[in-house]
């Protein structure tokens, strides 16, 4: 009991850390047809300028501050990088990306050093909120799940309620259309661009504390992003909420079972000799195998459902 | 005659080349880098069948690379054990078969959909094979990989393959087979029909064809040749560990492809030698030799989509027709701009290394034998300059060769009426 509570609790952490990530890449996704392979990249941005900003001027100014200079660079990046290759196709924006997520990462490197910073929690929020079957929950967690959920909240209204949101959604499907209305729309990708940058630097500021500020934290993360929108369906911002939730769950879950085949096979009194064939193969813990669940998880949805959970469309 | 020449003399050319090199560069530093070459060059153009050819853009085609290479290894391991015997020569060919018997699996799962679809699979499997090289010790040999002694007992050739200048003509000969054999692939219908499918895959079907199929064959031809290039990079090293396998192997390939070109056959070719080339050369002088490469990659991307390949075929028909020496001042003046910026952007690389990662960056820094403080201000305000300089130089001169090149073609155009009239 005391297993499946911590571990929903805490995959419900992670989880939101990874909608408010996956969310803006699914709109820009959806928006623009632009996978950006550098959204992870503005997540370690958002980390580091956190950290940054932190040591300067405190943790709360840089809740804000650090988000918004992301956002601004993904805005400039939007007007002068991905414009300028739109021309050439999606493969060429695609690929501009990529290289996008390598200069940043060497950036980083560059000038931050190649350890991981230490990036610690703020001091007023260091402490045990609750304890729950003899584990501590550190009040910071549910910090993180609170910025989440008000994130999702804001996003949520501001899609549907106003009036921004509605020429989003509309230039989501109908880009030509709305722009016979007389909106501006490279304008409005530019923003879009620039705000899921924003929340991506964002979750790099609540989260580069609780995980770790270094620069490998991009290509951690972003492969774990690209399943969470395929499986998500590409464009749907409730598909990315409930993916990133089930991804969480299966890593957190998953850590917590030290079965193997061996076992398994045990169950109908199956014994394997001391030395056979595939032997890694029957050993393998289910513990172990959490890194690998997410991409079984993302080839499977392709072969099966391309369009993802909640996909209308496939890319 | 002049025809043969013609068609066969670039082979004929090349292959002799390959011949003549390591005897003009024997050293062991010239020769490793020619082998890395070599075998980066088969491995670039196999990548090209995907991107180029086909118009898949993978992100995991090291998949291929690093399962050939392991494959080798253990073949390799498993003759010198003495469970069977087989010749050292034809070890790439198991690489290559291991290559294209895991690209089937694989292929048929990713090629049925191109572009974003496709891209993503790629790099889920790339991760996917990753995850499993820790699972799986007993085969990728966990963090310190697979080791082999490559010198075999029996050999077709009779070479014992000790030395490095062997292994270099090993390489030379696969290198040479398997580009002719991906250059007949272009001039077959399934290469015709690859272009066709990369191009338009709504009216490809119409002509009879089914384009998931064709795909699926150049797919896995195609993880046959990265398999070869593969086992040839575990004989050079006889070892291969996870390194190879990875992402970064992957978009490694993919840099050298596109920097090269993807649009020319020989397109790869170039890029894989100068990528190999500034890799190999950039890691002894600077720390910063990924962020260089990558900036030349985004310039690329941004400036120049067709590549190196692309600008020299566009200069082609202008150097033919006697016009390219009046675009020679200009692209000069281009040039003398550029460096300039460029070493500002240089400095302040430079510096930034030596402060983040150096042992002790209060100590004195070199860069083109003048010593100075890295935390003092006079190089922040010299490479500053440079680059602002250089940024305002640069500009009115591509305005230039804008216009030049409008003024040209616009030349070329009439001479062409003139001809036919």
């Amino acid at each position: 009991m005391e297993f499946y509570v911590i571990s929903l609790l805490n995959s419900l952490v992670f989880g939101m850390l990874l909608f408010m990530l996956s969310s803006g890449l699914t709109l820009i996704f959806g928006m623009m047809g632009v996978l950006n392979f550098a959204h992870a990249s503005f997540y370690m941005l958002g980390a580091y300028f956190g950290y940054q900003i932190s040591t300067f001027i405190g943790f709360w100014p840089a809740l804000v501050i650090a988000p918004l200079l992301v956002g601004v660079l993904g805005a400039g990046v939007e007007r002068y990088g991905l414009r300028t290759v739109h021309k050439h196709g999606h493969v060429a924006e695609l690929l501009f990306t990529f290289g996008l997520a390598f200069m940043i990462e060497e950036l980083v490197l560059l000038i931050w050093g190649r350890v991981a910073l230490n990036y610690q929690v703020p001091a007023s929020m260091d402490f045990t909120i609750f304890t729950l079957f003899e584990s501590d929950f550190p009040f910071y967690r549910l910090f993180m799940l609170g910025i989440s959920v008000i994130m999702f909240v804001a996003l949520y209204l501001l899609l549907t309620k106003t009036r921004t949101g509605i020429i989003i959604q509309a230039a989501l499907t109908h880009p030509e259309g709305v722009g016979m209305l007389g909106h501006n729309v490279p304008r409005v990708f530019m923003l879009v661009f620039g705000g899921g940058s924003a929340l991506a630097g964002m979750a790099g500021v609540i989260g580069g504390n609780y995980l770790v500020t270094s620069p490998s934290m991009a290509i951690l993360l972003g492969p774990i992003v690209f399943v969470v929108i395929v499986v998500g369906g590409m464009g749907s911002l409730t598909g990315a909420l409930i993916a990133s939730l089930l991804i969480s769950a299966l890593q957190t879950f998953a850590v917590g079972y030290d079965y193997s085949l061996v076992d398994l096979l045990a169950l109908f009194n199956i014994e394997l000799g001391p030395d056979p064939w595939f032997s890694d193969l029957w050993r393998i813990k289910i513990e172990n195998t959490g890194p690998l669940l997410p991409y079984v998880l993302m080839v499977v949805m392709l072969i099966f459902r391309p369009k993802g959970i909640m996909g209308e469309r496939e890319s | 005659m002049r025809q043969m020449t013609k068609r066969y003399g670039v082979w004929v050319g090349a292959s002799l080349l390959l011949v003549i090199l390591p005897q003009l560069f024997g050293s062991g530093f010239a020769i490793t880098m020619m082998s890395e070459m070599c075998i980066a060059i088969i491995f670039a153009l196999s990548y090209n069948m995907l991107l180029g050819q086909g118009g898949m853009l993978s992100f995991g085609h090291a998949v291929f690379y690093g399962f050939g290479g392991f494959m080798a290894i253990h073949t390799v391991k498993l003759v010198n054990d003495g469970a069977f015997v087989f010749p050292l020569e034809l070890i790439p060919l198991i690489g290559g078969i291991a290559g294209l018997v895991l690209a089937i699996p694989l292929g048929y799962i990713s090629t049925k959909k191109a572009g974003t679809t496709f891209a993503l699979i790629s790099l889920g499997l790339v991760e996917l094979v990753v995850a499993c090289v820790l699972l799986f010790p007993s085969f990728f040999g966990g963090e310190e990989g697979v080791s082999a002694n490559r010198v075999l007992d029996w050999s077709i050739t009779g070479a014992r393959f000790g030395k490095g200048i062997e292994v270099f003509y090993l390489i030379a000969f696969w290198l040479v087979v398997s580009t002719a054999l991906m250059y007949l692939l272009t001039q077959t219908p399934l290469g015709r029909m690859a272009n066709a499918v990369r191009d338009n895959p709504e009216r490809a079907p119409f002509v009879g064809y089914d384009i998931h199929l064709v795909r699926f064959f150049q797919f896995t031809l195609s993880g046959f040749f990265a398999g070869i290039a593969g086992g040839l990079l575990a004989i050079n090293y006889e070892i291969v560990n996870s390194e190879m396998i990875g992402a970064i192997a992957s978009g490694n390939v993919l840099l050298m492809a596109f920097i090269g070109g993807v649009g020319f056959f020989f397109g790869p070719i170039l890029g894989a030698i100068l990528f190999t080339f500034l890799h190999l050369t950039l890691v002894n002088i600077t720390q910063g030799g990924q962020i260089y490469l990558g900036a030349l990659f985004i310039v690329i991307i941004l400036w120049a989509p067709t590549g190196i390949a692309g600008i020299i075929m566009a200069h082609k028909s202008l150097w033919l027709a006697g016009k390219f020496k009046r675009l020679v001042p200009t692209y000069l003046m281009a040039l003398g701009a550029g460096l300039v910026a460029f070493f500002g952007a240089l400095i302040m690389v430079e510096i930034n290394y030596h402060l983040s990662l150096s042992i002790e960056p209060d100590s004195p820094m070199q860069l083109f034998g003048v010593e100075f403080q890295a935390n003092s201000w006079p190089p922040w305000v010299i490479a500053i300059v440079l680059l602002g300089v250089g940024y305002f130089m640069l500009r009115p001169v591509i305005k230039k060769i804008n216009f030049k090149w409008g003024q040209l073609t616009q030349e070329m155009q009439k001479m062409e009426k003139g001809e036919i009239a």
